[in-house]
């Protein structure tokens, strides 16, 4: 096919999944929130994982976004620079998500700073926001779709401890943020933090920790270990379903590092909520697809 | 046996139920958000809709268009506590009497309700689509020119819920007690941790 219908055919599979994403939780999340419903006792805690499966029941059957808030979209990009439409792919996902908002249909969230207005599509400056790893010896793309609601953004945080503070810092920031803005985020929440020295840096690792399929564990044994010990702590905090107390807060606590300065830690919390809403697709060069994070998907 | 509000809500629907109860709403459902307000309180710009007696709800929609009507496709709660500056002067100025979203709201507000004799509930956030199919109409929809979010759409629900409420008429806040208990908990837990995770040597 030539560059033209490339495009074309790429835009209509990314509008495709980008829709389907919002509509179907990935199965790691699924299964997760399952195993967490079998863990509350309390009244209000079965109330509230009643709704939230008879939702995901009529999302499937009415073919609707789980949530009615599908979020600024973000991409996040794994290509090869042998990708036949690397150059392309800005384009390319901004037309995406102009269809996908007006076929799925999505919410429109895409506000213009400054200008305050609502753009109607979901695009607008520097939207969808686009994240970019270039992969060594490769022509396919990987591409991950994410969509956070307002309400698990709010509590996002970033700042720069004195190396004083130690990992022990670390601590008492996740747990900070967590019990004052964890409520109102939709618990049980994804809990994605950052450790890096400056607050772009561990911001940026804190969002790509809640990219990882929950429960896989950071290589290095100690940030593994610390992975383990918030997730358990957390939970004895108990925000339970929709921070109505119960015996479980997080579907998971993931850290993704970087070396860091010496004179600087830098901690960054990212937090997603239950209907947590990301899906992975592959594209070969041929523009054949493999999606991995919904096995059972059909575009 | 479900318990079901219907309005125009009455004082003295309200005045027995506690925080924690479950209830669920007949009646008009009114979005209303940050913008909604913001624009009734700190503006001074009348609202399109009298809400007196009737139910908000911090939301805003994804909608469809029906032939001339609207279809709601999607709705959810939003952060309450976003809507905090403004909710005591609303509730004073409009008479609204119950007010959905997600999340609690603060002491300024739960003042109003004991005062008022209003309500917050917690809708479970996520659940939109649930809550689309508890709407039987969308009646109207005033300030489109906020955009889709932010538009105050007027819909006829049924057996709308489930409605956790979190502040009651004698000014109970759920979320707050919730609060000073996890803070509780949370000092010991740190405390754990940290021993365990002293890797500066």
């Amino acid at each position: 096919m030539d560059k033209r219908e490339a495009k074309k055919s790429l835009t209509d599979i990314m509008a495709r999944f980008t829709g389907y994403v919002g509509k179907r939780l990935p199965q790691d999340v699924l299964d997760k929130l399952a195993q967490l419903r079998e863990g509350e006792d309390s009244p209000l805690s079965r109330v509230v994982y009643d709704s939230m499966f008879e939702n995901l029941e009529a999302a499937d059957r009415l073919d609707r976004p789980c949530c009615q808030d599908t979020g600024v979209i973000q991409y996040f990009i794994r290509a090869g620079a042998g990708f036949p439409l690397l150059g392309e792919l800005r384009e390319i996902l901004g037309d995406a998500v102009r269809e996908a908002t007006r076929e799925t249909p999505l919410r429109h969230n895409a506000v213009e700073t400054f200008v305050e207005k609502n753009t109607g599509d979901n695009t607008g400056t520097r939207v969808p926001w686009i994240e970019w790893d270039i992969v060594p010896d490769s022509d396919s793309a990987e591409i991950e779709v994410y969509m956070a609601g307002g309400g698990c953004s709010l509590p996002g945080a970033a700042k720069v401890l004195m190396p004083a503070a130690g990992y022990e810092g670390i601590v008492q920031f996740v747990f900070d943020v967590i019990t004052s803005y964890g409520v109102n985020a939709c618990p049980p929440l994804l809990v994605g933090v950052g450790v890096s020295t400056s607050v772009e840096t561990a911001a940026m690792l804190s969002k790509k920790a809640i990219l990882r399929p929950i429960g896989t564990r950071n290589p290095k044994p100690q940030a593994a270990e610390m992975e383990l010990l918030l997730e358990k702590g957390l939970n004895e905090v108990g925000l339970g379903p929709q921070g109505l107390s119960g015996n479980s807060t997080v579907l998971g606590v993931h850290i993704e590092s970087s070396a860091r300065h010496p004179s600087t830690i830098g901690v960054g919390v990212s937090v997603g909520c239950w209907a947590h809403r990301r899906g992975t697709i592959r594209i070969a060069p041929d523009l054949s697809y493999e999606i991995l994070s919904h096995k059972e998907a059909v575009l | 046996m479900k318990k079901v509000l219907t309005t125009p809500i009455q004082d003295e629907d309200l005045e027995s139920l506690r925080a924690g109860d479950v209830v669920y709403l007949d009646g008009l459902l009114v979005t209303c958000r940050d913008v909604g307000h913001r624009r009734l309180i700190e503006l001074g710009r009348e609202l399109p809709v009298n809400l007196t007696g009737l139910a908000i709800f911090h939301a805003g929609p994804i909608v469809a268009k029906d032939g001339d009507a609207w279809k709601m496709i999607s709705i959810g709660p939003t952060t309450s506590m976003r809507m905090e500056r403004f909710e005591k002067d609303f509730i004073e100025q409009t008479g609204v009497k119950l007010i959905v979203g997600k999340g609690g709201m603060a002491g300024d507000t739960a003042e109003a309700c004991k005062r008022h004799k209003a309500v917050h509930a917690v809708f479970p956030g996520g659940c939109a689509v649930l809550a689309a199919v508890e709407v039987e109409e969308i009646e109207r929809v005033e300030w489109l020119d906020l955009g889709m979010p932010e538009a105050l759409w007027v819909c006829r629900v049924k057996e709308f819920g489930p409605l956790i409420i979190s502040i009651d008429t004698q000014g109970n806040n759920l979320f707050e007690k919730n609060k000073a208990q996890f803070n509780e908990k949370k000092g010991p837990v740190i405390e754990d941790i940290n021993r365990q995770v002293r890797f500066i040597k």
